[in-house]
């Protein structure tokens, strides 16, 4: 019994992280070349992250793409926290299965077609596209992944400390704002973040609902490649990355904390105890 | 009052009949479906009480004292307590507390603040608030605590919170829904005590569903024995143990040994059952409701058996001759498994006063049980 690398574990491990990180690597290598062509090393440069922020044309998408994001996700959170409450909660009501269907079907619906659905609707009801189009396109999607976390948050969660809440005196809706919010509230934040990162990367269905002007990030991205992959580009790409992946690690660090106090304390309690 | 005088007169309103009951259950039934829970019950519990509903799982206990808490509402029937109807009234206004079996801590508050969680939600100003769960942290030793989470508490620690959560608003009634059934045997044991003291201290009426037997024994004035949604027997631990009014009674609440017979001498002070099963004849001085010739059980508890080598000297009642089949020691009594001629086994309990006896008594010997005309019940049903 060996916990190390034989041979063949190491080809595969360096095979497999080589085939998700080594095109990242490439564009974030060619963000910091000097030279316009992308795929000819010109010596190190940072010129092109100083262009991005000369950009007023991108810097006004991404903020579009971050105002979209915020909005969306906090719609999402408060419906879709709406949706997997009734359905952890309520069991056995007529059409359950429907309702369930229904709220899960987002996932998996092809994208197109809930973009142009939306763009039929908007159009119908001859709404003008903007940002109120997009927050709503991208929560009709974004909901089912928040119902889903909430959902599966709730089924694990103890009803006996809401009822305790009850028995002291609580009334049943202040109930689920001063005991079932703030127990679940982690579910809601990952919900938002997940939210969140679908929201700012979306481009077909925000192509399908955005208006003149209402241009997100992604789709700049999306359509400026269209006329060759400029290096500011690659700058912008390695600024996302980067953002990402400080927000994830930052994330588990805080996570990892909270469960090294927690144990240390159930360690002290249990001493105490003895 | 003279407290030393009152101490000796004993707490037992339930015989008094100008008690007045302070928590009735009126003809109440509760069904789920086709699942009859709580069928047709009739109880009343007095003030100051520490009452327990016993019995196995599926009995009803636990949704009886949830329509207590106001957390089921009873299918027909009525729950007074203290004179009000609180059939309809939901649980956050009922002046009932109740202690569940999972402690339901509030995760995210500090110990006081989930001590002091009910008296916010009745607006007591915040001096007043925390004198008292200073008050209610003393009572349950966790001064110390206040400020710690429930999950870095110990079970036992944990435990205390939630009682303290539950009494701090001065309840008429505590519901506790086994609360010393996640804690280990040594520690259960003691805070039975504990239990039994505080209820003294703060003078509520304590109710308590539990399937644990000793437990209910320890700590109860009275229990009612459920079964199938229904009350088996409502009566102080003593009564309950030494006088059970069904053979489910005897066999729920310890061990026993029961022979079947026919009642053969029906007298208002004793009865003789002669009992084909036993091959003996059974002497009981106490009356019985049922009629010459009827068919009824009696019961011997293990440790009302003497179990001797040699014959007592009346051989003719109340003894039965065996063969001991197996012996367990217990340290502090030695359990006889004997087998009688028709191979019914009856078990005997023998205390060990002395370490040495004169001769043991060991496997394959036979020997006489024999009981006294008291220790014996007769059952009808």
């Amino acid at each position: 019994m060996t916990k190390g690398l034989t041979k063949i574990n190491l080809v595969a491990l360096t095979f497999g992280f080589a085939f998700l990180y080594v095109p990242i690597l490439i564009l974030v290598f060619f963000s910091f070349n000097e030279s316009r062509l992308v795929n000819v090393w010109g010596g190190f440069s940072v010129k092109w992250y100083g262009e991005l922020f000369q950009n007023e044309d991108l810097l006004q998408a991404a903020w579009i793409s971050l105002l979209l994001a915020a909005a969306a996700s906090t719609l999402s959170v408060i419906l879709g926290t709406v949706a997997g409450f009734v359905m952890a909660r309520f069991t056995s009501f007529r059409g359950r299965t429907l309702f369930s269907g229904m709220i899960y079907a987002p996932l998996v619906m092809p994208e197109v077609i809930t973009g142009l659905s939306l763009l039929l609707l908007f159009v119908s009801i001859d709404w003008g596209r903007g940002l109120g189009t997009m927050i709503i396109a991208h929560t009709s999607f974004c909901m089912s992944y928040v119902a889903v976390v909430v959902q599966s948050r709730l089924v694990s969660f103890d009803r006996s400390i809401e009822e305790a809440a009850q028995d002291l005196g609580a009334t049943p809706f202040k109930t689920f704002f001063v005991i079932t919010l703030p127990v679940i509230a982690p579910a809601l934040v990952s919900g938002w973040l997940l939210s969140f990162t679908l929201s700012l990367d979306n481009v077909v269905i925000t192509s399908f609902t955005s208006g003149p002007g209402w241009d997100t990030l992604p789709v700049k991205i999306f359509s400026a490649v269209k006329l060759g992959v400029k290096p500011e580009i690659n700058a912008l790409s390695t600024i996302m990355i980067a953002i990402v992946a400080i927000g994830v690690v930052t994330a588990s660090i805080v996570q990892k904390r909270a469960m090294v106090e927690r144990q240390r304390a159930e360690r002290m309690a249990a001493a105490a105890n003895d | 009052m003279n407290t030393a005088s009152a101490a000796r007169v004993p707490f037992e309103p339930w015989n008094d009949p100008k008690a007045k009951p302070y928590i009735r259950i009126v003809n109440v039934t509760k069904t789920f479906g086709d699942f009859v829970a709580v069928d047709n019950m009739n109880l009343d519990i007095y003030q100051r009480e520490f009452f327990s509903l016993l019995g196995p799982s599926g009995c009803g206990k636990t949704t009886l004292l949830r329509m207590l808490a106001g957390f089921e509402r009873p299918t027909s029937g009525r729950i007074e307590l203290d004179g009000v109807d609180m059939s309809t009234v939901p649980p956050y206004e009922r002046p009932v507390n109740m202690m569940f079996q999972s402690y339901a801590l509030f995760p995210h508050m500090t110990v006081e603040e989930n001590i002091a969680f009910g008296l916010r939600q009745d607006g007591v100003p915040k001096e007043e608030r925390n004198r008292r769960v200073e008050e209610m942290l003393t009572l349950v030793q966790l001064t110390k605590f206040g400020k710690r989470k429930p999950h870095q508490l110990s079970g036992g620690q944990r435990q205390r919170v939630a009682l303290a959560r539950s009494l701090v608003k001065k309840p008429k009634m505590l519901l506790l829904d086994e609360p010393l059934g996640a804690l280990d045997k040594k520690l259960r044991e003691q805070t039975q005590f504990e239990l039994m003291n505080i209820q003294e201290q703060v003078g509520i009426t304590f109710v308590i569903v539990t399937h644990d037997q000793e437990e209910a024994m320890t700590v109860s004035s009275r229990i009612a024995v459920m079964n199938h949604g229904r009350i088996a027997q409502v009566a102080t631990p003593t009564e309950i143990y030494e006088y059970p009014n069904s053979r489910y009674v005897a066999e729920f609440i310890g061990d026993v040994n029961v022979f079947e017979g026919r009642l053969s001498d029906v007298a208002p002070d004793h009865v003789v059952i002669t009992s084909a099963e036993a091959g003996t004849q059974v002497y009981v001085d106490r009356g019985t409701s049922a009629a010459l010739g009827a068919t009824v059980w009696v019961a011997v508890r293990p440790e009302k058996l003497d179990v001797s080598l040699t014959a007592p000297e009346q051989p003719d009642f109340n003894c039965v001759k065996g063969t001991v089949w197996d012996i367990g020691y217990l340290g502090n009594l030695t359990i006889y498994h004997v087998r009688l001629a028709d191979g019914k086994k009856v078990t005997a309990a023998v205390a060990n006063r002395t370490r040495l006896r004169d001769r043991p008594i060991t496997w394959n010997d036979e020997v006489y049980l024999s009981w006294a005309a008291d220790s014996a019940v007769v059952l009808v049903s």
